[in-house]
């Protein structure tokens, strides 16, 4: 056997509470596509960034290429030949693409040459990239491009790759792909971060099994089944969610040439989205970031205003209300950042249990606030919710993603809603939580509330949804049963390859 | 009152002189901002640069040490600013009016025995050739050195901020600095250097209020000149040469004003002098503010 | 190496013992400073932070300090509304000026008629001047999204201009022969704020007790009080639950410059008694010291002024006794509000030492 590429002995990183790697060691063949699977808390994260230089490991040693590899900051990994792309893009948004690309880059020439080398690049691996627009106003897709090509550039051993396809269409995750198999048959290793298993077992040639900051195992993604790979994953079989058969009810949303124009710079307009929602179903939205997805939330809760006969709410026109007057109808809608919108990190559970249900339960009285009954709702949320905290007096920032999210979903659904909108429910939480949650949601539906489920995670949406739809560039596709869609169908319905084939035009 | 006493060659030259000042103060804020950091000290900075320069100049003599001093006096106590801000993580708003409130008192403490006393003349450098120009050449070409300077200054940081690799950083530093971080970029260091040129040329500024426009020491001499930086750098977008017009339109206003007092305007003088902060407030108003830096005003603590 | 570590929940204790420690700091800082001037350190934080409370003048300065304070609490209560929310009213003395130009000129004009309705007249013009003074960069902000930290600030400015016009022109004592300064209302029966003169008690006195209580009210038990917080923390679940951001900034610059105009009012129709040019005093920029001081809380801003009451009281004496320059104090209050910035950090991260250069 040669020389491993990079070889990790005993890593071990403890921060306050948390053991977040535990003697952690695998080696990574060059040439290979290694796969790192886990839970989130796994310790994926703090793991990459050890080797990427960034976190200082308490004990253990790294090799690469059989000398000793301890990076004390990134510009000496990417000097070894390390380089990484991030999950939340480490993207400058109001720089143009060459200037982020050079920000990566030890040394960097001259932005003309960059351009040049950008195109030269993007050419040869399929990623079609403009070097002079504004990374601000570039598609998930493309801004991924953006932190590929950078890497690329610099000739990388390594390749780290922190769960890449979240944010792509199927057509876009077959683009990557392709790029990766190049690059792997160029001689360069990839370590692949990802939780979903048949990508992996698509895509990787290895895979290293971290359970809380353990390696639990390894395997050969190739010739295990998914299922193997997922008890290895969680440590226990999975609660798969039951659907039962609802009745159609009654429409309760509609939604009548919704248009609204984009809130910041950089977020998207809304355009002329028609749409009808009976109780007891649950429709799922899927769609890449980015499309549109936060502004739809937004118009259905009261955030964004719009014209008064473009949502109507069993019947009444509401589409210029204001949040609480909707909540008073009884359209709930939890959002996607947990931390910040849908909750107040550095308030008591209390307190952001009043956030939204003040006007429902009844918490206020001639304004003054009723903190007991407030701590008492919050409670029934905590125990309903199976939310784990020493109690509703501790802040919502000391609360793990998914026992937040427990929080905020329950705090909703305790208000009896009867439209509820929740944007990427699941996102970043555990699999035992997330499987909670999506019960929870179809619950709802049972008994028969309506859901409007937007996620970017396809196989959750075809879970638990009646009928789908997808959110491209601001506009809604008109939304199909669930059952029996095919991959391909719904990656054209997403807007398949974002721009691809007008910039290969270009090229 | 009396229009005709009023001659323009000498009103668009005091013009530049007015603006050198609020330029030298808002160039370094500028910087200080493009790296994510609003330091709202600026006035306090300036007076601190006011009185140190003043004090340089009168025991060595020397107007040119006397410069240095207030940049070394303005950095010294941005540095403070910087130390609480990106080291113990203090709200910005809140320590830039600390130092602003620590800045007049300090200043006013440490000027005590020099008030009255009258700086030395600091002599005009004529450009050669171009400032015998008719009409361009006496607005433009003859002023003292510091009044040049604060245009060289605008135009590095100008050259710095869109062609050097350090310009670059410190753009990434101000737009997130937590993909900055991820890059390995060092966060506060960047910050810590920007605060203190921000302090240097504050310090420069107010040293040329107490030894060319005034020119003696007073307490309170800047009399918000300091706020009147941070305005024009809002409108200004965050972009160097957009800030020179700003000042020279805030110049025009006073110089204006001046002359108009000078020239017996029926107008009464407090309402005169309003019109430099009216006007600042007019400006900010019309001017629709372009992007702010991305990590404005956050503090960057690297978890995790 | 020193590294700071988020708390997932602010510490109890430093939240109290932090100010302290400040208050420590700034006493052992001040001594070192007074030393440098020359004077004796012991002796002079003696006389500024022991004199005025327990020397035998002291019942002396003891209303001298309620008198000072009074202002301050006023202004920094309203202050701290607009602080937790967010909105950054840094122009509270231009307010306090112009409450107390538009009371003065309610009083004036009546002068010299004696009737028990001119003072609440004088009292409702003085809350209106602030608020109308403080509604322009409040407007300005949420109708073009103009830096209302600016703009308040400018006006500070600009009213010190108006209040010397006033003093030189529309409000000038007729009777004064050419002195600047308009007629002392602390000598006109109905216009005059004060209660009982040797006790220091004035209606600022009451008023300002009257905001602590309001401010405590509101801002633990009505849901006004816990949008104005959730505001300041995280702007966007403020929205989500409701909250209209344009007008909570108006409410909060409302309430903060009637306030300060009050204060103003008070402070014209009483302790100085006359509209001059020099009639502000900076207590709308040390009520913005005097509002952290008191972490933004009702009470602790109660504490927090008469703090800073006592440091202007002790620097007045130590200024005549001890020859201390004014300036001293100015710089004295600036390292209390630094080192009470600095010392925040306590609250919110842990301190650890970690060994360097691991791995």
């Amino acid at each position: 056997m040669t020389t491993p590429l990079l070889r990790l002995r005993g890593l071990t990183k403890a921060y306050p509470g948390v053991v977040a790697n535990q003697d952690v060691s695998f080696d990574i063949q060059p040439g290979e596509i290694h796969a790192l699977l886990g839970e989130n808390g796994a310790g994926k994260s703090t793991l990459v960034k050890t080797i990427y230089g960034l976190v200082k490991p308490d004990a253990g040693q790294m090799e690469l290429q059989g000398a000793v590899f301890a990076p004390a900051e990134p510009r000496a990994a990417r000097m070894a030949g390390v380089a990484m792309v991030f999950q939340h893009f480490s993207l400058f948004d109001a720089m143009n693409v060459a200037e982020n690309i050079a920000l990566g880059m030890e040394n960097p020439p001259p932005q003309r040459e960059i351009a040049a080398r950008v195109r030269l690049v993007s050419d040869q691996y399929g990623l079609p990239l403009d070097p002079l627009r504004i990374v601000g106003e570039l598609s998930a897709g493309e801004r991924q491009r953006v932190e590929i090509v950078r890497c690329l550039l610099q000739d990388p051993k390594l390749l780290i790759m922190d769960e890449p396809t979240s944010v792509l269409t199927p057509q876009e995750v077959a683009i990557l792909f392709e790029t990766l198999r190049r690059l792997r048959a160029a001689g360069a290793a990839i370590l692949y971060i990802s939780h979903k298993l048949e990508e992996i077992r698509a895509l990787c040639d290895a895979a290293t099994v971290l359970r809380l900051g353990r390696v639990v195992g390894s395997c050969d993604p190739r010739t295990t089944s998914a299922r193997e790979m997922a008890e290895l994953m969680v440590g226990s079989s999975l609660h798969v969610p039951h659907k039962a058969a609802r009745p159609e009810g009654e429409v309760i949303l509609t939604l009548q040439g919704l248009s609204a124009k984009a809130p910041h710079r950089f977020g998207t307009a809304l355009r002329d989205i028609d749409l009808t929602v009976r109780r007891g179903e649950i429709l799922g939205i899927g769609g890449v970031a980015g499309n549109g997805q936060d502004e739809l939330v937004a118009a259905l809760s009261g955030e964004i205003r719009t014209r008064r006969d473009m949502v109507l709410f069993d019947g009444k026109s509401i589409g210029h209300l204001a949040p609480n007057a909707r909540r008073r109808l009884g359209l709930l809608a939890a959002p996607e950042e947990r931390m910040g919108h849908a909750a107040a990190p550095d308030m008591s559970l209390t307190e952001n249990a009043l956030l939204t249900a003040a006007a429902r339960q009844d918490l206020t009285a001639r304004g003054f606030v009723r903190w007991g009954k407030a701590r008492e709702f919050a409670a029934n949320v905590i125990a309903a919710f199976d939310v784990r905290t020493p109690g509703a007096g501790n802040t919502a920032r000391s609360l793990s993603g998914g026992n937040l999210q427990k929080f905020v979903i329950g705090r909703e659904i305790m208000q009896d809603p009867a439209l509820l909108v929740v944007n990427q429910p699941t996102w970043g939480v555990d699999a035992s939580a997330a499987a909670a949650i999506r019960q929870a949601l179809l619950d709802l539906a049972a008994k028969g509330a309506a859901v409007i489920c937007i996620s970017q995670d396809l196989d959750e949406l075809m879970e638990i949804s009646d009928r789908f739809a997808a959110l491209n560039a601001g506009r809604l596709s008109a939304p199909r049963p669930a059952q029996g869609l095919s991959v391909e169908q719904i990656g054209l319905m997403l807007g398949g390859a974002h721009d691809m084939e007008v910039a290969h035009v270009d090229a | 009152m009396d229009l005709s006493a009023i001659n323009p060659i000498l009103l668009l030259a005091s013009l530049m002189v007015a603006a050198t000042p609020i330029l030298l103060a808002a160039i370094g804020e500028l910087v200080v901002e493009r790296a994510g950091v609003l330091n709202l000290g600026v006035e306090g900075m300036m007076i601190t640069g006011a009185v140190c320069g003043f004090i340089v100049t009168i025991n060595a003599g020397s107007p040119l040490l006397g410069f240095a001093g207030a940049a070394i006096g303005g950095a010294l106590l941005a540095l403070v600013f910087g130390v609480l801000t990106q080291v113990l993580l203090s709200n910005q708003v809140a320590t830039g009016l600390a130092l602003t409130l620590f800045g007049l008192g300090f200043a006013a403490l440490l000027g005590q025995g020099y008030i009255g006393i009258k700086a030395p003349v600091i002599p005009k450098w004529p450009v050669p050739v171009l400032s015998d120009i008719p009409v361009i050449g006496p607005i433009l070409f003859n002023h003292d050195p510091v009044v040049y300077l604060g245009i060289a200054i605008i135009a590095g940081v100008w050259a710095f901020l869109r062609y050097s690799r350090a310009g670059l950083i410190l753009r990434a530093v101000g737009e997130n600095h937590d993909a900055a971080h991820a890059l390995g970029y060092h966060v506060i260091r960047v910050r810590l250097l920007a605060i203190m040129f921000g302090g240097a040329c504050a310090g420069l500024g107010g040293a040329y209020l107490s030894l060319v426009r005034v020119p003696q020491w007073t307490e309170g001499l800047t009399a918000g000149a300091g706020w009147i930086a941070l305005a024009i750098v809002v409108f200004a977008s965050w972009r160097p040469w957009r800030l020179l017009l700003g000042a020279y339109l805030f110049g025009g206003v006073t110089v204006l004003q001046l002359n108009l007092q000078a020239a017996g305007m029926a107008i009464p003088v407090a309402y005169l002098s309003m019109a430099p902060y009216l006007a600042t407030i007019l400006v900010l108003v019309m001017m629709r503010a372009g992007r702010a830096p991305g990590s404005l005003a956050q503090s960057f603590h690297a978890s995790r | 190496m020193i590294r700071l570590e988020k708390r997932t929940a602010p510490s109890r204790f430093w939240t109290y013992a932090a100010p302290l420690l400040a208050v420590v700091l700034t006493m052992v800082c001040g001594a070192l400073l007074f030393a440098a001037l020359g004077k004796d350190p012991f002796e002079t934080i003696r006389t500024i932070f022991w004199d005025p409370l327990f020397s035998e003048f002291s019942w002396y300065y003891r209303p001298q300090l309620l008198i000072k304070a009074a202002p301050l609490v006023l202004i920094a209560i309203g202050l701290s509304f607009g602080f937790r929310a967010g909105v950054w009213n840094i122009g509270a003395e231009g307010q306090y000026i112009l409450g107390a130009i538009c009371g003065a000129a309610v009083g004036l004009a009546f002068y010299p008629t004696e009737s028990p309705f001119i003072f609440p007249l004088m009292v409702m013009a003085g809350a209106l001047g602030g608020w109308a003074w403080a509604m322009i960069p409040g407007f300005l902000r949420v109708r073009f999204g103009t830096n209302e930290i600016l703009v308040s600030l400018m006006l500070v400015y600009v009213a010190q201009s108006l209040l010397a016009s006033m003093a030189l022109g529309a409000l000038r004592n007729p009777d004064a022969s050419g002195f600047p300064g308009s007629r002392n209302l602390a000598r006109y029966p109905s216009a005059t704020s004060w209660i009982n003169e040797s006790a220091g008690l004035h209606w600022g006195v009451v008023f300002a007790l009257i905001a602590v209580i309001f401010a405590y009210i509101t801002l633990s038990r009505h849901i006004f009080g816990f949008h104005v917080r959730l505001s300041g923390q995280s702007p966007r679940a403020a929205r989500f639950a409701g909250v209209n951001p344009g007008l909570l900034v108006l409410i909060c610059m409302a309430i903060s410059g009637a306030l300060a105009g009050l204060a103003g009012l008070f402070e014209v129709a009483g302790p100085s008694g006359l509209i001059s040019i020099d009639f502000n005093a900076g207590y709308g920029f040390t009520a913005i010291i005097v509002a952290f001081l008191g972490r933004l809380h009702p009470v602790g801003i109660l504490l927090a002024a008469g703090l800073m009451a006592l440091t202007y009281i002790g620097g007045e004496i130590a200024q005549s006794n001890l020859r201390l320059p004014a300036a001293a104090i100015q710089v004295l209050q600036g390292m209390l509000l630094f080192f009470l910035l600095a010392v925040d950090v306590l609250t919110h991260y842990r301190i650890r030492l970690t060994a360097r250069g691991v791995a």
